[in-house]
């Protein structure tokens, strides 16, 4: 598998620059005050080794090849490039947004899954699937760094603004691994329920949510001492425990709503963060995983990973506006537009 | 391994072995106690002859069956940072009986020797029956990790008897499902002459009328060339009857069934012992972490992952797990904070326990038969093409009761 993109999408993209240009006028009024960048929304599709590329007519404008079950997705720091983890080549690869050229590929990074960059802009925290460790990537030297035994199937990776501590899920272990990323080292495991996946954090930091898939539920940790300290259960309307998988959230930037993708359970749920109670279930595609707000928050879009699309959900009417079928089994969205 | 954590692990009635806990307590110095750690024992049977590997003629090797041990192996290197989490460290202690060994003494002698309660058995049915009958009384955890028989979740029950591999009766039921589902109600049986053949045409044949599938045959066959019994050993001949919609194959052997599929006289489907085969685990199972576990399988192991490798590391899960969650009684010393065999067996038994069995819904056991519930996959030689219970099939409790012996029915008393 090759990183290179074919030449057709070249003229794709040039098409889609001089559809974006005619359109600026027109969309101006649905764009988002302030927004900048692109607009693209780019879905990684872990099974057809390839990344869709949507606009923001949510047309998919372009697919690109690239390595080999791409997984995560995440900007660079200054937001010119993304990284994409492929598991099956042990490969991260860089992608410049503007171009859609692959400018770089870290290679023997054992099974990257998913990823969070440092707020140094230089160091990436990988969780290595299937060596059972956290890795840091060097992505100046292309060196790996430091290593962190976690338990199996690490996955989901979260900074502290500050960059002070990284929160790693190792899948298999329900284990919470606390980084002290100054000290380089682990200073808490904390038991989960099972299958933690994913974690956001409340703006003021004081929360640590967790996704635990098997649960059914949401964990929360207090940062301060790193103790669960409540859980939010799921549960739409005429389904068991066992169909409700939650796996990616996101919590609003004013800490007040959070978005849960549930898995087998083909919903979102929306939840006020505050009171911890789920206020609404939005019926979304199969085995609904990878969760991404535009910059305005007013767009959720959910990557579905059994049946091939996004659904594209109106955060206001908290209903979904449409479906947009992309590559085979789409697990991670990335979206360009601030 | 402390000194204290070894005596609790004790048989009853073993006098002489309490005293020499009693002195090791008070030789072994404080500082032992720090480096805590749990044992589970995996106990096989030198030249099993069950793990030889089955030669076909002209020395193709069609079946070469593996011992579950790597799973267990694999299950014990998952539950290193488990056991971080606690300052704890497992331990897997492999042994293998001699022919002159007894295995529920073995049992008890491994017990007092290394403290553990917890045994996978991976033994002949015979000797799985008779030790857990021996040792029925005593305070083990021991897991079948082997045997389908529904026997030992029946009458041969014993309550600390636990099974990870799924019993006959809930693999054909995932079978007889998704029959029923795909409307092929009718069924040819071929029954071939081993002891095995018997036992799953038999369970076939419970399932099938469990969930509404008529049986239209049950034809013998042999494995021969004999003219003067084409009729049970021809093809063609076997399969000429009227109204069938899927063969099921009860072959346990295979030197016959691998030539069934592509020869019936009708165009039928073949399921069973070839074809479409209903099984705890596949290794081309791709969904709820699967591909992940199957990896590091290979990894460790240089071979696909089977039903008894999984359930032999679903058994070491099942008990890090009840570890992990155990929650020590108020005033419990370092030394006591960890669960006994009868604390164990209330835990694997509750409704706390939430395994991640890698086959989406979340496993438990059965507190009737002690039987691990349990999705199973419906498989060809290189894709899993249903997942059971089939939707649809839905239980008042639990829909993965759809599968196997349900409490009302259960032959198991303790």
């Amino acid at each position: 598998m090759t990183g290179t993109h074919r030449r057709p999408e070249v003229a794709s993209a040039r098409l889609l620059l001089s559809f974006l240009m005619a359109g600026v006028l027109s969309l101006s009024a649905a764009l988002p005050a302030g927004a900048r960048g692109t607009g693209l929304i780019f879905v990684t599709n872990e099974k057809s080794n390839t990344i869709s590329v949507l606009d923001s007519s949510d047309r998919v404008v372009a697919t690109m090849e690239t390595c080999a079950r791409p997984r995560g997705i995440h900007f660079n720091s200054d937001r010119t490039q993304f990284f994409v983890g492929c598991a099956d080549d042990s490969v991260v690869a860089v992608y410049d947004i503007a171009t859609k050229a692959l400018v770089r590929r870290y290679r023997d990074i054992e099974e990257p899954e998913t990823f969070d960059l440092h707020p140094d802009g230089r160091h990436l925290y990988i969780s290595n699937e299937e060596e059972a460790e956290a890795s840091v990537l060097d992505l100046e030297t292309g060196e790996i760094v430091a290593g962190y035994d976690t338990g199996e199937e690490p996955e989901g990776v979260l900074f502290t603004a500050d960059g002070g501590l990284v929160f790693v899920a190792s899948e298999a272990a329900n284990i919470v691994h606390v980084i002290d990323t100054v000290a380089g080292e682990i200073i808490k495991d904390i038991l989960v329920d099972t299958r933690p996946r994913r974690f956001a954090l409340t703006p003021d930091e004081k929360q640590l949510w967790v996704s635990a898939e098997l649960a059914g539920i949401v964990n929360i940790i207090d940062v301060a001492s790193l103790e669960l300290i409540d859980d939010i259960v799921f549960l739409p309307t005429g389904m068991r425990k066992e169909e409700v998988t939650p796996v990616d959230l996101l919590i609003t930037r004013d800490g007040r709503r959070a978005y849960v993708a549930l898995g087998r359970a083909n919903h979102v749920a929306v939840v006020d963060v505050a009171a911890r109670k789920v206020e609404r279930y939005i019926l979304v595609g199969k085995r609904a995983w990878g969760l991404a707000l535009t910059a305005d928050e007013r767009r959720l879009y959910v990557a579905n990973g059994l049946s091939d699309d996004l659904s594209i959900i109106d955060t206001e009417r908290l209903q979904v506006l449409k479906s947009v079928p992309v590559g085979q089994v789409p697990y991670g969205i990335l979206i360009d537009d601030r | 391994m402390t000194a204290d954590l070894r005596c609790r692990f004790r048989a009853p009635a073993r006098v002489a072995f309490i005293i020499v806990c009693a002195l090791a307590a008070a030789i072994l110095p404080a500082t032992v106690r720090a480096a805590e750690s749990y044992t589970l024992v995996y106990l096989g049977r030198e030249a099993d002859r069950a793990y030889e590997p089955a030669k076909a003629y002209t020395g193709l090797i069609l079946r070469d069956r593996k011992r579950p041990l790597d799973g267990a192996r694999v299950g014990l290197r998952e539950s290193r940072v488990m056991g971080r989490a606690l300052g704890l460290k497992f331990a897997l202690e492999e042994r293998m009986l001699t022919p002159s060994q007894d295995a529920a003494d073995a049992v008890r002698e491994i017990a007092a020797a290394t403290g553990a309660s917890v045994f996978l058995l991976d033994l002949p049915l015979e000797e799985l029956t008779a030790a857990a009958a021996a040792l029925a009384a005593e305070p083990y955890i021991l897991f079948n990790v082997r045997h389908g028989d529904d026997f030992l979740r029946g009458a041969a029950c014993a309550p600390g008897l636990f099974h990870t591999l799924p019993s006959d009766a809930m693999v054909m039921d995932a079978l007889a499902q998704y029959l029923k589902h795909k409307n092929w109600g009718n069924i040819l049986i071929l029954q071939g002459e081993e002891a095995g053949d018997a036992r799953i045409a038999k369970a076939f044949q419970a399932s099938a009328k469990k969930f509404g599938l008529k049986i239209v045959a049950v034809r013998p066959f042999k494995l021969s060339n004999d003219p003067r019994i084409r009729d049970q050993n021809n093809i063609r001949l076997l399969t000429a009857v009227r109204g069938y919609d899927v063969v099921f194959l009860a072959d346990t052997h295979g030197e016959f069934g691998r030539y069934v599929p592509f020869q019936t006289l009708l165009p039928r489907p073949v399921v069973g012992t070839e074809g479409l085969i209903a099984d705890a685990w596949h290794w081309t199972w791709e969904r709820h972490g699967a591909p992940q576990l199957n990896q590091r399988f290979r990894k460790r192991a240089d071979y696909h992952m089977t039903g008894t490798q999984w359930a032999a590391w679903a058994a070491v899960r099942a008990v890090v797990e009840a570890i992990l969650r155990h929650e020590p009684a108020d005033g419990a010393t370092p030394d006591t904070r960890l669960p006994d065999a009868k604390a164990l067996r209330t835990f694997l038994t509750s409704d706390r326990i939430n395994l991640d069995l890698y086959k989406g819904n979340p496993g438990s056991f059965r507190p009737w038969d002690r039987q691990l519930r349990q999705t199973i996959l419906l498989h060809t030689h290189n894709a899993v093409v249903a997942r059971a219970p089939i939707e649809g099939f839905l239980h008042q409790t639990n829909n993965l009761d759809t599968l196997g012996t349900d409490q009302a029915t259960s032959a198991c008393r303790y």
